[in-house]
């Protein structure tokens, strides 16, 4: 069987850096080939190559045998083979169904709105997505948006589809409807690369599995050859049995006591208490309040309540004054909200605690010596020191971001989805991280929706629920269901409504 | 940054080209009373354009520099004619006259500074409304005509302009040490990584605990202080204010700032670059009215080519953007 679209011995390099080394890989019509691996094992990279986004810089790539040097994803498109986009790349004021006919708009020198719409509604329709055509993308949901992405690509008669993390931001249910698109599209003929970062999925979908490490292909399978496990061990080239770190005991000393505290409208009277060398960590749905919690607590929103350390009542009305009381906060939106993505490690790492570094004139030497600490401390792997931090892999991008957190040495640290988008090797990275934070006698409260990741770091978990305080689980209570009780609220008499349940199991 | 990259060198070869043109075109073009005259002229836009570097790369703009010099003048020359009286003519004069400069220029600046950030209105709106009150308050102060420095006034101001150091005219030396301690301040100094930061990315900035709207507002109080500064040696070379002075400096300004190599969009300031510009443009103007190549009608022609070219040169993005 020849294959549909191929890379013969590719090499992709950015500037004297190489990303690919020699790289062969095949679609194969009516498979799914999955493609699995670490961030910046160059994932990306090629699925670039493929969709006509980036030229190699040595190899070829080739379309139903015959060389196919693309110079423009449309051009690939317009053979056939066609990317389906995170959500983020659609034109946000633009309407649903303006955006799934951008660029092949239906009509001729007048646009045929009603034509686009009917075609967009049958699209969405076999999506099961009851998205309104003329919805602004702006004011969808994210999982909506990616939705419209599919229904897109769907739209573009596709002879080879290019999927990159479909999944990341779908729910449960969306998923599933995406799966049986999968199914239909591969029935039909279809070349599939499917990429995600959920290997359940990968062993649930794949034909075929194709593993990247650094560049490199180090493992090629057929269904059924390679357990989840398998697969994490060739990603990451080594046994990932201990994931996460032991346990701590952590000390009876209160270091921050919060009582009553609220962050209107969305966090409504939570107290809690957080102990010396503890890891807290809080669960709850998107939504429920957890991240406005942490901002409030750290003076990024108003709120009311009192808090207090080691007993002495506190005021915290600015980050500023945050660092001075001792509490530093990880944001859970790396991108935009924590690291300058443009600018260089250098830059990034000192921006918060810039008046160490020297008065009036900023000590370049002294920022290049707290570059060198934090790359060796948190195990930054940069290619060059003088590189946009936007152009670290997403693991690397989070290292350095709790490089930045913990520069002014905060007790306390609120870290928010500490391992989103991040590959497996690094995640247990940054687990060990934590784990070495809380042994040096510093207090972690870690949000996160990661309910294996709650379940593996906590020594006590804080369940929110609309804004509230749901319950708090300490030692062997804290188990899977415990928590998905806590979450749903299905102890209290209140039903949980269908929506939020859905969510629920996504996140979960 | 030990690699010199084409977008920061390209700015330096044209102006170069632009040395050599005019000294193979006119053998006048290098002697010294020329260059002291292309130099001292720029100095006015050049001040300007090094604040206006900042407020750029904080990712605003501000229209009203041309309109806030021709009103500053204005005031500063009545000031000073009313003070006659009173101080007499002498140094006391005219430091009063420059303290009130700079008082005008700082408090239009944050005006400005405080119209974005407190009523977060766009810069290009705010600077826009600003720039037609402003000029509009120097045609009526004026009463459609031209606002005139005091004669003996005039003649003991005039060497401020005219007269210097070692033979430096003074309006070079300021430029000078302006463009120095502009660069000094956007690479070396908290204020500097701050406009830039907030330019990139204003949320990771005030995330990362950076007064975002006290550093907005600063770098347009910058530019303002900048412009008063300019006003203080402009005037002693006419002694004049009107309704046209300082028409369309801010586009030179602005111009300057983008052959210089800093994004419109912010997040990058490059003051060095800015001088560097600022020269371009003057040089054009300069070369054309020196040699009878081209009609000098022309150079807002030439100088539009120049600042497009700029921008495409400069446009060879970074390969993996995005990931």
């Amino acid at each position: 069987m020849t294959a549909l679209l191929e890379l013969r011995d590719i090499r992709k390099s950015f500037g004297p850096i190489e990303i690919l080394h020699g790289v062969n890989f095949a679609l194969h019509p009516g498979e799914v080939h999955a493609l699995i691996g670490e961030n910046g094992a160059g994932k990306s990279t090629m699925m670039k190559i493929l969709g006509g986004y980036l030229a190699p810089s040595e190899g070829q790539v080739l379309l139903e045998g015959q060389p196919a040097p693309f110079r423009s994803g449309p051009e690939a498109e317009a053979q056939g083979v066609v990317v389906i986009h995170q959500e983020f790349n659609l034109a946000q004021d633009l309407t649903v169904a303006d955006n799934i006919f951008l660029g092949r708009e239906k009509g001729g020198f007048f646009l045929n709105h009603r034509a686009q719409r009917l075609a967009a509604k049958a699209l969405l329709e076999q999506l099961e997505c009851g998205v309104d055509p003329d919805a602004r993308i702006r004011d969808l949901k994210v999982s909506d948006r990616q939705m419209v992405e599919i229904a897109k690509a769907l739209s573009r008669q596709a002879r080879v589809l290019i999927m990159d993390e479909p999944s990341a931001v779908l729910t449960h249910r969306e998923v599933d409807i995406l799966f049986r698109q999968i199914d239909r599209l591969r029935s039909a003929g279809v070349a599939l690369l499917y990429t995600s970062h959920r290997l359940e999925e990968i062993s649930h979908l794949a034909d075929r599995i194709t593993v990247l490490r650094d560049g490199t292909v180090v493992r090629q399978a057929l269904r059924g050859e390679l357990s989840e496990d398998g697969m994490a061990t060739a990603m990451v080239g080594r046994d990932l049995s201990d994931i996460y770190p032991p346990r701590r005991t952590p000390s009876d000393e209160v270091v921050l006591e919060v009582q009553g505290f609220s962050v209107p409208p969305l966090v409504q009277d939570i107290s809690f208490t957080l102990r010396r060398g503890e890891v807290l960590g809080i669960s709850g749905l998107v939504g429920a309040g957890r991240s406005e919690l942490a901002e409030g607590l750290v003076g990024l929103r108003p709120h009311s309540g009192r808090i207090a350390r080691h007993g002495k009542e506190i005021q915290i009305r600015s980050l500023i004054e945050a660092e001075r009381a001792g509490l530093a906060y990880l944001t859970e939106d790396r991108k935009e909200r924590g690291l300058l993505l443009g600018k260089g490690l250098r830059e990034n790492l000192t921006l918060s605690t810039l008046p160490r570094f020297g008065t009036p004139l900023i000590s370049r030497a002294k920022e290049e010596a707290a570059l060198t600490q934090a790359i060796s401390d948190f195990d930054i792997r940069a290619p060059s020191r003088a590189m946009a931090a936007g152009n670290l892999s997403g693991g690397n991008q989070q290292k350095l971001l709790l490089a930045k957190t913990m520069l002014p040495a905060p007790d306390v640290v609120i870290i928010d989805e500490p391992t989103r988008g991040i590959d497996i090797g690094t995640k247990s990275q940054i687990y060990h991280f934590i784990d070495r934070l809380a042994r040096e006698g510093r207090s972690v409260i870690v949000i996160s929706s990661d309910m294996p990741e709650i379940l593996g770091l906590s020594d006590r978990v804080l369940v929110m629920r609309q804004g509230r305080l749901a319950g708090t689980l300490t030692g062997e209570a804290i188990t899977d269901t415990a928590v998905v009780r806590l979450i749903m609220g299905t102890s209290d008499t209140e039903a949980p409504n269908p929506e939020t349940t859905q969510e629920a199991a996504a996140h979960v | 940054m030990s690699k010199i990259s084409f977008s920061a060198l390209g700015p330096i070869l044209a102006l170069l080209l632009l040395i050599v043109l005019g000294a193979y075109l006119n053998s006048n073009f290098l002697s010294g009373g020329n260059i002291t005259n292309v130099l001292a002229r720029s100095a006015f836009i050049g001040i300007i354009a090094v604040g206006m570097t900042f407020v750029i790369a904080s990712g605003g703009i501000d229209l009203s520099v041309g309109s806030m010099a021709a009103f500053i003048a204005g005031m500063m020359i009545l000031a000073m004619n009313q003070l006659i009286p009173s101080l007499g003519i002498g140094v006391p004069l005219v430091l009063v006259g420059m303290a009130v400069a700079l008082l005008i220029g700082l408090t239009a600046g944050l005006l400005n500074g405080l119209l974005v950030t407190k009523a977060g209105i766009e810069p290009f709106i705010v600077t826009l409304g600003t720039m037609g009150i402003f000029r509009s308050l120097v045609t009526w102060m004026s009463d459609g005509g031209t606002i005139s420095l005091d004669f003996e006034a005039r003649q003991f101001y005039r060497p401020v302009y005219f007269e210097g150091v070692f033979g430096i005219v003074w309006p070079i030396i300021v430029f000078a040490v302006v463009a120095v301690l502009g660069q000094i301040i956007m690479r070396n100094t908290r204020f500097g990584r701050y406009t830039e930061a907030i330019g990139s990315n204003d949320k990771v900035a005030r995330y990362s605990a950076v007064k975002v709207e006290r550093m907005v507002t600063l770098t347009y109080v910058f530019l303002g202080l900048l412009v008063g500064l300019a006003v203080i040696i402009y005037v002693p070379r006419l002694g004049s204010a009107s309704g046209s002075t300082g028409q369309l400096w801010e586009l030179e300004a602005i111009a300057a700032v983008i052959i210089g190599g800093t994004a419109m969009k912010g997040g990058y300031g490059r003051v060095w670059g800015t001088v560097v510009g600022v020269l371009i443009l003057s040089l054009i103007d300069n070369i054309l009215n020196l040699a009878d190549l081209v009609s000098p009608y022309l150079n807002g022609a030439i100088q539009g080519v120049i600042i497009v070219l700029a921008v495409v040169l400069q446009r060879r993005k970074s390969p993996a953007e995005g990931r």
